[in-house]
């Protein structure tokens, strides 16, 4: 190839003037621009990087992640944080409210926390039970000290939890967020009702995104009668209102089925009536990708449908899937709950914060022990942290969804 | 339009027959039937049980025949005479029970989402025009905790509120003396009074959830070009603002209605059983732990039907207003 | 309200230093960064550049419709609107109106959006609100500005529609924007802009979502429009195939400043500033002669980041006359090099 040298090339245009041209001298492409590292560093990360970036961002969403992850260590290891198991009783305190931990004592000498002894007296004309600190008497708290026995996830028996009093039950507990009408430590039971609480949420969630995630799939890739049957199924689906069903699904658990089985059941359920929602998000995500270009090309280039599948379309809906799935979760945790609460989900021994919930329905007693309302608040607080994370993970994944 | 609207008409009738079936289904399913808990709950109590009287009863009802029978009877009584059956447990025909319960419940869920509405556009659209004002910022944290506060919850804190500091029972839709009593103005007033608790509370969610909504909905609109346009042609700000994009923006809110409409009317169940409300939730859900065969399966059917129908409002809805689609056919 | 000479009667719009920021939290974008401008009556001028270089901010700003967090920090841009002055008498009367000075929300400046300055912008589809017919928009622009009543409105409007060449203009006109083609869409757009007859019309690259036959079209209804109406044109693009069509005057921008203004034969035939220069390079010729293979001749480098602008002149790292040492120190100024030609670069002034 002869290259053309710096002479100016005289040519004629549309209107035949001469018009001169400036020197036809070849741009060399190795003057052009060299990117520097920092910028190839954000060109070439991988897609989960830029979603981190992003989430990073949103402080709220971050903060929210935090708690959820602490939620769910408590979940996990609700044995260890709990001070006590969630059976044992205090005959003596019963009903009393949360114990204050105190770091100065009534001299105001400084110690490590300590709780003081309780002195429960019964007032002679309401009937009603006072509960007052002697404050001759200190408690330490021992952070990491043995107390009941426990059986860790029911495989290892262990004594060791978070913290507690080294004293025996007879004579002093530590509640820290009181104690129920038959003296139950409140605390204690939160953390072994964050356990079934949290976990049935996330497991209703995953099997919902199962049935979700291969009908939906199916339906949004193979399209056509398959596409259409399936679509009305969901539509189907969605019209019977879920709230009745749900009730009526668990009232038809017998009675006399052991917990576990009850929790299953109830998991089952409400995945049952969730899964319509990620199908239809699925199936969507699939039809918008069938026709994108990328996977044509894919196909252009010989992939098996299944690689194309997996390694083309996934990645790019699974950021999208993830925020949906976080979103769901508070839903089933708000149904499991509600249910328990109504009586037609778990029943005890069995504890969810549901459960716990039922200690409030009586409006007369729930003055003397306003603490059992906690639970709620706990709700609460999981739904929103999970709120929050899901929003956080949406604005990531999707850049265009502001 | 019209043929979308038959087509979808002509939809629903298959949709609520099979809905029918699965209530009916459904409320079977626990095992045993109403006379097996009836006469749990005999012996429980340590009262004698009369074979003779359980012999009629079962006749009555005709339990005892295989299901199909039993559904035949039940579907062919409500659509040939309007006879929703016999509530065994109430001893009443089940459609005097249901009515008066119904129609409070949609009262109490028009309300709500009147309520919900007059508050979470205006506030939405403020918020969204005002980004990042200090309004905009409280009312996302209101929102926020609004959404993920379930009702129920909120009820029983609020119960639990008014009943330690203020001596006040809120429960209930009726004082004392209006619950069995028949209709007139004087109860309408009492009903009126005690609405508003219940009204709040499930306003609440839709309210906080309406506010992100249009907001964000808003947000989107705010930026496109057709804005610009209007501005350029020399409108008022705020007479464009409501003209043009709240209007593209609130498609989703008319189209939603029918929708949120029949979600409410069968969502305050739980609400309804803290507080004691006399709408269907209590009812029906004594009507399941009981087995009250016809009672609840004449509820589960209704709150399906209309579920089905609100959802075609709002399909209609949408269409309607949404001129893209309209004009798709 | 000032009384103009006969020499500047001329002058319809005239911008002086116009800087318009953008105020973001990773930094301030200087948008438009110290721009002259004198819009002439019944001309077309047309701005010319590449994406970002600040043109349609320009045209913003001139209607005030600057979006949040712009503003517009510095400058002038005065309007000189002709008023019925006495009969006969070739003089023609203006007042001055420094549309700077006005409230961006208040009545003054709307009256003059619309009526006295119109703006048609470039994607008609999203220009026009979805949910409302042609017929309504366009009756809005004219209630809006005239006293008219709704049926008379409407009337005007179908007269419109028929001035800019819709076919079925009573049909049309309640149709709504999905319903029309591109080309339609964008008469319609048209229409409204012209509906209240203004002296300056501003189309932000109003035919670059449109195909080369129907924006063959629309150039030519403007051209017609403008001699009809005798209408100032702003005609922004970065097509300078348009220009050579369209405009008498061009001023080409280059990330915030004019670079090069002069009328459009100077452009083509004269061109000075590099940058210039170099657009009129990169445009492919068909039928040239060429000895061998030649490549695409473009620009090289890329626009800088809006947030970390190069020393100087700000074309320098792209520029193949850039003089070391004084371009990427110094800032050029405008400077007319020959009457009606100004360019602000060194190396040729």
């Amino acid at each position: 190839m002869a290259e053309p040298d710096n002479d100016t090339v005289v040519t004629e245009d549309a209107e035949g003037t001469a018009v001169q041209e400036s020197a036809a001298r070849e741009l060399s492409f190795e003057e052009e621009e060299v990117i520097t590292g920092e910028e190839e560093k954000i060109y070439v990360a991988p897609y989960w990087k830029l979603m981190w970036w992003r989430f990073r961002k949103h402080k709220m969403a971050l903060v929210s992640a935090g708690v959820v992850i602490l939620l769910y260590l408590v979940a996990i290891f609700c044995e260890f944080v709990a001070p006590y198991n969630p059976e044992d009783y205090f005959i003596k305190y019963k009903g009393t409210p949360p114990t204050k931990i105190h770091i100065r004592d009534a001299e105001g000498r400084f110690h490590l926390p300590f709780v003081y002894k309780i002195d429960r007296t019964r007032d002679e004309v309401t009937l009603r039970e006072n509960y007052s600190e002697d404050t001759s008497t200190r408690y330490p708290i021992r952070l990491l000290g043995r107390g009941s026995e426990y059986k860790m996830w029911g495989l290892w028996k262990l004594d060791l939890h978070l913290f507690g009093l080294p004293v025996p039950h007879d004579e002093q507990g530590v509640f820290l967020l009181g104690a129920d009408r038959m003296g139950r430590d409140l605390f204690s039971r939160m953390c072994y009702g964050a356990r079934i609480s949290l976990s049935v949420g996330l497991i209703g969630v995953l099997l919902s995104l199962t049935v979700g995630i291969i009908l939906g799939g199916v339906s949004g890739y193979y399209g056509g009668r398959l596409d259409t049957i399936i679509q009305r199924v969901i539509e189907f689906v969605r019209t019977v209102p879920s709230i009745p069903l749900w009730m009526a699904l668990s009232a038809a658990l017998p009675k006399d089925w052991p917990v576990l089985r009850v929790y299953f059941g109830i998991t089952v359920l409400l995945s049952l009536i969730g899964w319509t929602g990620m199908a239809r998000v699925v199936r969507g995500r699939f039809l918008a990708l069938r026709e994108e270009d990328f996977v044509l090309a894919a196909r252009l280039a010989g992939s098996s449908e299944m690689r194309i599948i997996l390694r083309h379309m996934v990645p790019s809906f699974l950021s999208y899937i993830i925020a949906s799935l976080t979103l769901s979760i508070p839903g089933m945790i708000l149904s499991e709950t509600g249910l328990s609460y109504l009586g037609l989900g778990l029943r005890a021994p069995a504890i969810s914060w549901g459960v716990l919930l039922r200690e409030a329905q009586n409006l007369r007693s729930l003055v003397l022990v306003p603490w059992v309302l906690l639970p709620a608040l706990a709700v609460i607080l999981t739904v929103m942290a999970f709120n929050f994370v899901g929003d956080g993970l949406r604005d990531a994944a999707d850049p265009y969804a502001r | 339009m019209l043929v979308y609207i038959l087509r979808r008409v002509m939809l629903m009738i298959p949709t609520l027959f099979v809905i029918s079936i699965i209530s009916f289904v459904v409320i079977q399913l626990p095992p045993g039937d109403y006379l097996s808990s009836y006469v749990a709950t005999l012996r429980a109590q340590g009262d004698l049980v009369d074979e003779q009287e359980l012999a009629v009863m079962q006749q009555r009802y005709g339990l005892g025949q295989p299901i199909y029978v039993q559904y035949y009877k039940w579907i062919s009584g409500i659509i040939l005479r309007g006879d929703w059956g016999q509530s065994m447990e109430w001893q009443q025909p089940v459609k005097n029970l249901i009515w008066e319960r119904m129609a409070l419940t949609v009262v109490l869920s028009g309300v709500s989402l009147l309520v919900t509405w007059f508050v979470a556009i205006p506030v939405g659209v403020y918020s969204a025009t005002h980004q990042y004002s200090i309004p905009d910022y409280l009312m996302s944290i209101f929102s926020f905790i609004g959404a993920g506060t379930p009702g129920f919850m909120l009820a029983l804190v609020v119960m639990y509120l008014a009943w330690s500091k203020l001596g006040m029972s809120v429960s209930g839709l009726f004082s004392e003396q209006f619950i069995s009593a028949p209709w007139s103005w004087p109860k309408v007033l009492d009903l009126l009074k005690h609405l508003w608790i219940p009204v709040l509370i499930i306003a609440l969610n839709g309210t906080a959830g309406g506010i992100r909504t249009t907001r964000a909905n808003l947000l989107d609109e705010l930026n496109k070009p057709y804005v610009e346009t209007g501005r350029a042609k020399g409108l008022k700000e705020g007479k464009l603002v409501w003209k043009y994009p709240v209007r593209v923006a609130l498609n989703p809110f008319f189209s939603t209605v029918g929708w949120q409409l029949a979600g409410l009317i069968s969502g305050q169940t739980l609400l309804a059983v803290v507080l004691g409300l006399q709408t269907t939730g209590p009812l029906l859900l004594r009507a399941l732990t009981s087995q009250d065969m016809y009672l609840a399966g004449s509820f589960l059917l209704l709150l399906s039907t209309l579920t089905v129908v609100g959802t075609l409002v709002s399909d209609i809805l949408l269409a309607w207003v949404d001129p893209r689609i309209r004009l798709a056919g | 309200m000032d009384e103009k000479s006969d020499h500047s009667n001329n002058i319809l719009l005239e911008m002086r230093d116009l800087k318009t920021y953008f105020f973001l939290d990773e930094g301030t974008v200087r948008a438009v960064d110290g721009v002259d401008l004198q819009l002439r009556r019944r001309r077309t001028m047309a701005i010319v550049g590449e994406s970002g270089c600040g043109k349609s901010v320009t045209a913003r700003s001139i209607l005030r419709i600057v979006p949040k967090p712009g503003r517009i920090v510095e400058g002038e841009i005065t309007l000189y609107r002709g008023v019925k002055g006495n009969g006969g008498g070739s003089c023609l009367l203006t007042e001055a109106v420094r549309l700077t000075d006005l409230d961006p929300r208040g009545a003054e400046i709307r009256s003059i959006r619309g009526a006295e300055i119109a703006l048609v912008p470039q994607e008609p589809m999203m220009s026009l609100s979805p949910v409302h017919t042609l017929g309504n928009q366009v009756t809005e622009a004219i209630i809006l500005h005239q006293n008219v009543s709704k049926a008379e409105a409407l009337q005007k409007a179908i007269e419109m529609l028929d001035m800019v060449g819709m076919p079925q203009p009573s049909h049309t006109i309640n149709c709504y924007p999905h319903e029309l083609s591109g080309g339609m869409r964008q008469r319609g757009m048209i229409a409204m802009a012209l509906s209240c007859r203004p002296s300056l019309l501003i189309a932000d690259e109003p035919t670059t979502a449109l195909d080369v036959t129907t924006e063959a079209q629309i150039l030519q209804l403007m051209r017609r429009l403008q001699s009809e109406l005798g209408m100032a044109i702003m005609y922004i693009t970065h097509n300078l195939g348009v220009v050579a069509q369209m405009a008498e005057e061009v001023a080409v921008m280059y990330m915030g400043k004019i670079v090069e203004q002069t009328d459009v034969d100077a452009i083509f035939h004269k061109p000075l500033h590099p940058y210039t220069r170099a657009l009129l390079e990169s445009i492919p010729r068909l039928g040239q002669r060429t000895r061998g293979r030649r490549r695409l001749a473009s620009i090289r480098g890329m626009v800088p980041d809006p947030y970390a602008l190069p020393q100087g002149c700000s074309f320098n790292p792209r520029c193949k006359e850039a003089v070391a040492g004084k371009c990427n120190v110094e800032e050029p100024s405008l400077i007319e090099v020959e009457p009606g030609h100004l360019v602000r670069c060194f190396p040729h002034t």
